[in-house]
Formats: structure tokens, C-alpha cells, sequence
């Protein structure tokens, strides 16, 4: 099948249909980051090797965007038509924290710690109608 | 010490909104309070430090001042850029390049949120354009982690900005000069959860300025100069919770804020029991809070019952924000870290008039923390 257009391609590859999110590793020290960089803050190395950081996390820290961000946002939303979004860092396994919009954004249905699982969410239009993704976490299907 | 260096001028055009004056006009009108209050001329300052953010080139003020050929160096370091301006005059000074230098900042930003622009950052367009490259998500963020790992409830981030517009009432000078219940700040609109519209500060517009001096000829400009017992800025380390972090390391380290403060306290040979007067970066309730421990006034989790037993307040045993700090003036980028210094030289030489913190204070202490992971902190004695 064809997987839907994103704004930022590099972040995402697919298992089947199941998208996963890609980093970098360093190769001296190990230190995992994402998006992909071609140093390492931590040890200062520039050996750098591309890293799946999976699709599975726990949420770490969360809020809800509660008003219309200016540009460089460009959902196409006015200040009418916006709706509140979550935003969290989710702990992955490897136990890096990806900053990621949250499928919630019912500060009732949040709580820190909750299992959570990588998808695709059309976040704008685009000028013939085509929807771009982004990336986001949502709850993770009860197993 | 010999090598010391004093403030012998402090200058403030007020934060706030002033459609008719440039942000650069009102950082004129501060610099020459300054030299007012100093008792010297432009014409005597041997060097100057000074930014803003918005509001073009800190040097355009020499058109304002005169041009006398001094050199004149533009600073531009986010919300440390104040207290980078100051840290720089200072070391000047100390170094002999001059006996006078002036630390000035101004501003003028456009209403709402701050909106940077990714690539100004390293950063790549996606994070921008997805909506995820917002200070208020990030003040957001760290404060609702930070309330999980140490037990710290929303009373305390409504305790903060109620601490913050009541000693706003009392500064002339203050932008937000109405005190607010705790009802009408605990259910103010939610702009980021944890956080509320009353417990963010507002881009703004003012100036701010200082004039140093070596300590040992202070007295012949000013009868109370304040001895510069510190003044550092740190950045960041790998793995401490910044703002516009796509990702953060699976081992954390302390915040910039934890580097700077400890070395402030190291140079000037005093602990936090010893200071007697504070300015915290108060951009949000919650920064305050986490500012509290990370400068090490206090344990983490302490917090809760210091706001709540009144020990932040004016007559207090920890006085925080005396002029109602970033909540209650606003923040123009590139006068806030200059503002938190005049407000303690204010305090020290005892002029705070209502807001003056009672027992003669001696020593003072500020503190900024800004994009993209910077610290500044100065520590300041009578």
C-alpha cells in the first residue's frame, strides 16, 4: 500500500503498515538521539549510525496546546476553527524522550506513565486537498 | 577586594506597553537615567555591552547617547542577555580595560506568544510547522514532570503568581499593578496545562541599564554603591531538560541554572542561607518554582510549604520577586536580566519604598534562565 505524506519523511520508517520513528546512535558511546544528528553532545564523537527507536512508549510529561500557535505552524486553522492538541515526551524503551503531539486532549484521559503507541495524523491540507501527517502517540491497544 | 566592581547607576524605562516610544527610545531614556544616577557623562563610559531581541542593534543607541567612538558591543544571548551584557562589563572592568562600562538592554515585541523560528535554532522545519516549538509548551512540560517527581501541586503554581501581582500593586513601576484572587488565577484560561493565562508573563516592552565602576572609587559617584560579588553565565550540559528539545537523553543532567548558581555562590563566598533578597526567572509559575531548588534555596518539594507558610514573601525569611518580577512587568527579552539587578540595587540601598524588604538587607542574588539552555546569576552586596 502507499503511506500517506508527511512533513517530515526522515523521522518515519515502515514495518507493513506500522510506522516506526528513526534516530541516530552514536557509535562511541551509544547515546541514542532523534531526530538523526551527525555529532554527539556527549562525547563529542561525529560516528553516527541510524537508529529505530520503535513505536512503543510511556508517557513521560505532558500539556495541551490551548491556543492557536503562530507561524511557523501552519495547520491552516484560525483562531475559530482551532482545536486543542496534546503534547507530550514519551519515554521510549531505549529510554530517549520524544517530543510528540498526543492523539488526547482530555487532560482526564492523561496520566503520566501510560503505555502509548506511534501513529500518523493528518495535522493540515495542502492547497489540492491532500492531507499531511505528522507524527503522534496515541493510548496503546489494551493487549 | 581590590579587584571588585561596583553598580553606580541604575536606569529603568517601566516594562509594559508604550505605543509612541521605539524599543531602542526607551533604552535610551534608561541609559541616561543611569548616567544620571551615576553622576557621570556618556562621554566617560569606556565601554558597553548591551542587546535587545526585537528591537534592533543595542549600538544604534550611540545615536541616541552620542558618538564618542567608545567600543560598543552588540549582545545577544535570548533571556541571559542582560545578565551577559553585565557579566561582560563586569569582567571588562576587572581586566583594566576601563573604569567605566555600562550593561543596557531594551525591547519591544509583538503582543502574544513568542513564535522562533526553527532554523534560527538548529532546528528543522517540521518542529516549527507541527506545533511543537512553543516556550510555553516547554515551561509547560517541565513543570508537569517536575510536579510529579517532587509532590508539588497546582496550589503552589497559583501561590506564585498571586505572591507575583500582589507585590506588582506595590511597584510603581510594575505593568500589571492589580492584585488577582487565587479563584480568578486557578481558573484563568488554560493556555498550557499545568499552566494558566495568569501564571505566564507577557512579551513586553521597557529598558534597563547600569553603570559600573571599580569598587575602590565607587563612593566619589554614588553614596550606596553595590558590590558585583558574582556574576556568571552558564549553558547547558548534554542531557538537562531544555527548551526546544525534540528529544531528550535517556540520562538526564542538571539544568544550566544548577552550573551558574553554584558557581556564583563559589566566586562571592556566601551560601543561599546568606542572601537576603532574590529575583527568580519567573517567565511561568512553574519555572519559579523549579528556580527555587535549582538555585538552591531550597529541597526539592519544598516548595509547597514555603509558598504556602508566606516565607517568598516581601516579609518573608526568602523574599522572591520584591517588584512582582517577570509575571507582574512583562519581559522585554533584552532588559529583563538588567531589570532583576536594578530591582535588588533598589532593594539594597533601601528605596524600594511599600515593596522594601524590611532589615536592611545586605545581600541580594538574580537569576535568569533562557533559550536555548542559558543561565545567568549575580550576586550582589551593600
Amino acid at each position: 500500500m502507499s503511506h500517506p505524506v508527511l512533513a517530515c519523511p526522515d523521522l518515519i520508517r515502515f514495518e507493513g503498515d506500522a510506522p516506526h520513528l528513526v534516530g541516530s546512535r552514536c557509535d562511541e558511546c551509544g547515546e541514542v538521539y532523534f531526530p538523526a544528528t551527525t555529532s554527539c553532545t556527549r562525547c563529542t564523537a561525529t560516528r553516527m549510525r541510524t537508529h529505530d527507536l520503535g513505536r512503543q512508549g510511556s508517557l513521560w510529561s505532558w500539556t495541551i496546546q490551548g491556543f492557536l500557535p503562530k507561524a511557523p505552524y501552519d495547520s491552516g486553522e484560525t483562531p475559530e476553527t482551532f482545536k486543542p492538541y496534546g503534547v507530550g515526551y514519551v519515554e521510549m524503551t531505549c529510554g530517549i524522550k520524544v517530543e510528540s503531539r498526543l492523539t488526547v486532549a482530555d487532560e482526564s484521559r492523561l496520566k503520566i506513565g501510560m503505555p502509548l503507541e506511534l501513529t500518523l495524523i493528518p495535522y493540515r491540507t495542502t492547497a489540492n486537498g491532500g492531507e499531511v501527517f505528522t507524527f503522534a502517540f496515541r493510548p496503546a491497544a489494551s493487549v | 577586594m581590590a579587584n571588585d566592581v561596583a553598580i553606580i547607576g541604575i536606569g529603568l524605562h517601566p516594562f509594559g506597553r508604550h505605543d509612541a516610544l521605539s524599543g531602542r527610545a526607551q533604552g535610551a531614556i534608561a541609559l541616561r537615567a543611569a548616567l544620571k544616577d551615576a553622576g557621570i557623562g556618556w562621554d566617560a563610559v569606556g565601554v558597553a555591552y548591551g542587546g535587545s531581541h526585537d528591537a534592533g542593534n543595542a549600538d544604534a543607541l550611540c545615536n541616541d547617547l552620542g558618538l564618542t567612538g567608545l567600543p560598543f558591543i552588540n549582545v545577544a544571548n535570548g533571556c541571559a542577555t542582560g545578565g551577559s551584557a553585565m557579566a561582560s562589563a563586569v569582567a571588562a572592568i576587572r581586566s583594566g580595560m576601563t573604569e567605566f562600562a555600562v550593561a543596557v538592554g531594551f525591547d519591544k515585541h509583538p503582543r502574544g506568544a513568542f513564535n522562533p523560528h526553527p532554523r534560527d535554532w538548529g532546528l528543522p522545519d517540521w518542529y516549527g510547522e507541527t506545533g511543537l516549538m512553543l516556550t510555553t509548551q516547554f515551561f509547560a512540560l517541565k513543570t508537569r514532570r517536575y510536579m510529579h517527581e517532587h509532590g508539588i501541586s497546582e496550589e503552589s503554581l497559583v501561590r506564585v503568581a498571586q505572591r507575583a501581582f500582589r507585590n506588582g500593586a506595590l511597584n510603581p513601576d510594575a505593568w500589571r499593578r492589580r492584585e488577582m484572587s487565587y479563584a480568578e488565577i486557578a481558573e484563568s484560561m488554560p493556555v498550557n496545562l499545568p499552566l494558566r493565562q495568569y501564571m505566564f508573563c507577557n512579551p513586553a516592552e521597557g529598558g534597563a541599564a547600569l553603570v559600573l565602576c571599580p569598587a575602590e572609587i565607587a563612593k566619589r559617584y554614588h553614596p550606596k554603591p553595590i558590590i558585583v560579588k558574582a556574576a556568571v553565565v552558564r549553558t547547558r550540559h548534554h542531557g538537562s531538560f531544555e527548551v526546544f528539545s525534540p528529544a531528550l537523553a535517556a540520562q538526564q543532567a542538571p539544568a544550566p541554572t544548577v552550573a551558574a548558581s553554584r558557581a556564583a555562590f563559589e566566586q562571592a563566598g556566601v551560601g543561599p542561607r546568606d542572601i537576603d533578597v532574590l529575583q527568580l526567572q519567573d517567565t511561568d509559575s512553574g519555572s519559579e518554582v523549579i528556580h527555587m531548588a535549582e538555585n538552591g534555596f531550597c529541597e526539592h518539594g519544598e516548595q509547597e510549604r514555603l509558598l504556602r507558610d508566606g516565607d517568598t514573601e516581601i516579609d518573608g525569611r526568602l523574599p522572591i520577586n520584591t517588584d512582582g518580577g517577570c509575571l507582574a512587568n512583562g519581559e522585554p527579552i533584552g532588559a529583563s536580566g538588567l531589570r532583576q539587578v536594578i530591582e535588588i540595587c533598589t532593594q539594597l540601598r533601601q528605596q524600594a519604598g511599600a515593596r522594601q524588604v524590611p532589615g536592611n538587607p545586605r545581600l541580594g542574588y538574580t537569576h535568569v534562565y533562557g533559550a536555548p539552555g542559558v543561565s545567568g546569576v549575580t550576586i550582589l552586596q551593600r
